[in-house]
């Protein structure tokens, strides 16, 4: 059905590249636990692919992995067609992946705003010396960078609570205000861990709604992890199944969905 | 309502990012350079320069240092006192070698080559937190004065083992030794406040100020958003102990003037320096000139009202300082880290909606 090389169109019309990320063989201990058993899947430019399965299964290693955060001690990680040496978090980070985290890692201290501009530090270059004088390439800079993080304010609807320190937001919000300094990075891709766990149905839908549109609209390719399969089912492109570290589906949900294997797994947590 | 933003509107993001955005705050602000710069020259006297203005400066200067590296970037240090000394030698140093260079040039590499110190004794943040780093610059701080009270380069071989600063000038006036009149050395540290000052607000306002507070927030976040921690970190140092060494300079130069260094940089000025930021306020530039007054003005406020209007015996009054001082600092870590600043700004905040808080 996929083509390794080209891409293909959606059923809504959205057009799907080649592979841009590709994870081989991976393997990922923690002492005697293994969470991730040779797994390998691929990611192509523009999708939104998911990974699902049971807790503890190893979905938020595995967005370690590729965020850097972890290193497994087997396998490869292949980006835009190139073997990823071992590399630091921050460098990942400049390579254009961004992403959230299960438990939201926000700034607390911080208000909104200044949460949303770290995500552009990446873009920030001036030296020391300007920035002490507040001049030249640091005001400029300061503004330029200023303006990009609006549009991703405005886009996620945040206007109002711009100056709020994070930490009086409520969790929906603050949830939202991870995706937009993740955006704020303009990444090209954009992982996104449990993206809408603890929320209700409507703050559901909204982020259902901002993480179509963000694909839509830039273009990103985007990774999520969700326990929700309404919610994958409606969002992504092509799923990935793990359970207990390793991968037990992988496909369009349709055919996720009437995997035995799946099935079996779902139904194994849902005893429990 | 005197005190208001409304109507007050930013039409850019460059207004919306001053330091001073609303406009009776920018007034308030020229007001007290004018009167620091403009007024105060003209009736200092040697008791208020010594007793008050001086200490007050020199302190808030290492009060915004050791600020940057705790309240913004999350690195607790304990080796301020330490970092003070180096900046005090470093410009002992240079003002010896070089009799004939400015008094500027000094302390500004004064502070450079305490930087560089900072720099190397701030390795370890990388490794380890907390408790731990504490430690670590409380051994720096030992370290320190044990180095410049041993090897006898650093004190020029003087048969006292103290130094003593020499008499220099700038521009032809005299502001160091014992012949420097109280606006001049007023005057010459008031300047290295306000840069300082200006630097501080500048660099935490902006993209290293986002960095830092990034680590101190959560480190593991600011790594995966692409912030360097190793480059974060060193920057804290290096600009936090580049003030300290800016202030150590001035402390001995023009305030002591002669300096033992146990006695002027021990431990107990690490944690003077500690407590003004925290009385202050962890993490906002105008707490630490806040919490360097406060403390400033406690043991001269308790002296003459205690001692000297009430009678009571010198040593119930020094006893009172530190409880008061011991007191405070409890409080102000359990009820409110952010300081006499937050208090502030929680004051400004009421005053801003007051007479109609709905
Ligand atoms: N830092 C760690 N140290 C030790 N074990 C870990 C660590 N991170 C994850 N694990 C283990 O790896 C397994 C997979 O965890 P995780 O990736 O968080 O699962 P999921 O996100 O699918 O719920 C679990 O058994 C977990 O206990
Ligand atoms: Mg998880």
């Amino acid at each position: 059905m996929l083509d390794a090389s080209e891409g293909y169109i959606t059923e809504d019309g959205r057009k799907i590249g080649g592979v841009v990320m590709e994870m081989k063989n991976i393997t990922l201990r923690f002492g005697g636990v293994v969470a991730i058993k040779d797994i390998s899947f691929d990611i192509r430019e523009g999708e939104i692919r998911a990974i699902i399965g049971p807790n503890g299964a190893g979905k938020s290693s595995m967005l370690n992995v590729i965020s850097g955060f972890y290193v497994p001690q087997e396998g490869e990680v292949w980006f835009h067609g190139q073997k990823r040496p071992p590399m630091r978090p921050y460098e990942v980070a400049r390579q254009g992946i961004a992403r959230t985290f299960q438990n939201i890692a926000l700034f607390e201290g911080m208000s909104v705003l200044d949460n949303v501009m770290t995500g552009r530090l990446n873009y920030m270059q001036a030296g020391l010396f300007a920035q002490a004088i507040w001049r030249g390439k640091a005001e400029r800079e300061e503004t330029e960078n200023r303006e990009a993080v609006e549009k991703i304010i405005d886009f996620l609807e945040i206007q109002h609570i711009r100056k709020t320190p994070v930490s009086r937001l409520p969790y929906g919000l603050k949830k939202r205000v991870e995706l937009a300094r993740a955006l704020a990075a303009e990444p090209k891709l954009l992982l996104l861990d449990e993206p809408m766990a603890g929320m209700n149905v409507e703050e559901k839908e909204d982020m259902s709604r901002f993480i179509l549109d963000v694909n839509d609209e830039f273009g990103t390719t985007i990774a999520l992890i969700e326990h929700d399969m309404g919610v994958v089912m409606d969002l992504s492109d092509r799923v990935v199944v793990m359970d207990y570290g390793k991968k037990i589906g992988d496909g369009t949900p349709d055919e996720v969905r009437n995997n035995q294997e799946v099935i079996d797994a779902y139904l194994g947590v849902a005893h429990d | 309502m005197f005190y208001r933003e409304a109507g007050d509107f930013k039409t850019s993001y460059v207004a919306d990012n001053q330091t001073f955005p609303i406009k009776f705050d920018r007034y308030r602000y020229y007001a007290v350079l004018v009167v620091a710069f403009g007024i105060i020259p003209f009736v200092i006297n040697d008791y208020w320069a010594n007793a008050l203005l001086l200490p007050f400066l020199i302190y808030a200067i290492a009060a915004i240092g050791l600020n940057i590296l705790v309240g913004y970037c999350g690195q607790v240090s304990l080796g301020t006192g330490g970092f003070m000394a180096v900046g005090a030698y470093a410009c002992y140093k240079l003002m010896t070698a070089f009799p004939e260079v400015s008094m500027f040039i000094h302390v500004i590499l004064a502070g450079g080559i305490t930087a560089a110190v900072g720099v190397l004794f701030g390795l370890p943040s990388l490794r380890i937190k907390g408790f731990y780093l504490a430690v670590a610059t409380l051994a720096a701080q030992f370290f320190l004065v044990w180095l410049f009270n041993r090897v006898p380069w650093f004190y020029n071989y003087s048969a006292s083992g103290q130094i003593n600063a020499p008499e220099r000038d700038v521009f032809g006036i005299i502001i160091t030794g014992p012949n420097a009149p109280a606006w001049a050395t007023y005057l010459f540290c008031l300047i290295f406040l306000t840069a300082c000052a200006v630097i501080a607000r500048n660099l935490t306002r902006g993209t290293m100020g986002r960095t830092w507070m990034a680590i101190r927030d959560m480190d593991i976040a600011a790594e995966i958003i692409g912030v360097n921690p190793l480059k974060a970190k060193m920057t804290a140092f290096a600009v936090s102990s580049f003030f300290v060494g800016i202030s150590g300079a001035l402390f001995f130069a023009l305030y002591l003037g002669a300096v033992e260094v146990g006695e002027a940089f021990g431990i107990q000025k690490s944690f003077l320096v500690l407590f003004m930021v925290i009385i202050g306020g962890l993490g906002s530039i105008f707490g630490s000139f806040a919490g360097a007054a406060f403390l400033v003005l406690l043991p001269v406020v308790l002296k003459v009202v205690g001692a000297d209007m009430l009678g009571w015996p010198t040593d119930i009054v020094a006893h009172l300082q530190l409880v008061i001082v011991g007191a405070l600092i409890i409080t102000f870590l359990i009820m409110e880290p952010h300081g006499l600043a937050q208090l502030w700004r929680v004051a400004k905040e009421k005053l801003r909606l007051w007479p109609f808080p709905h």
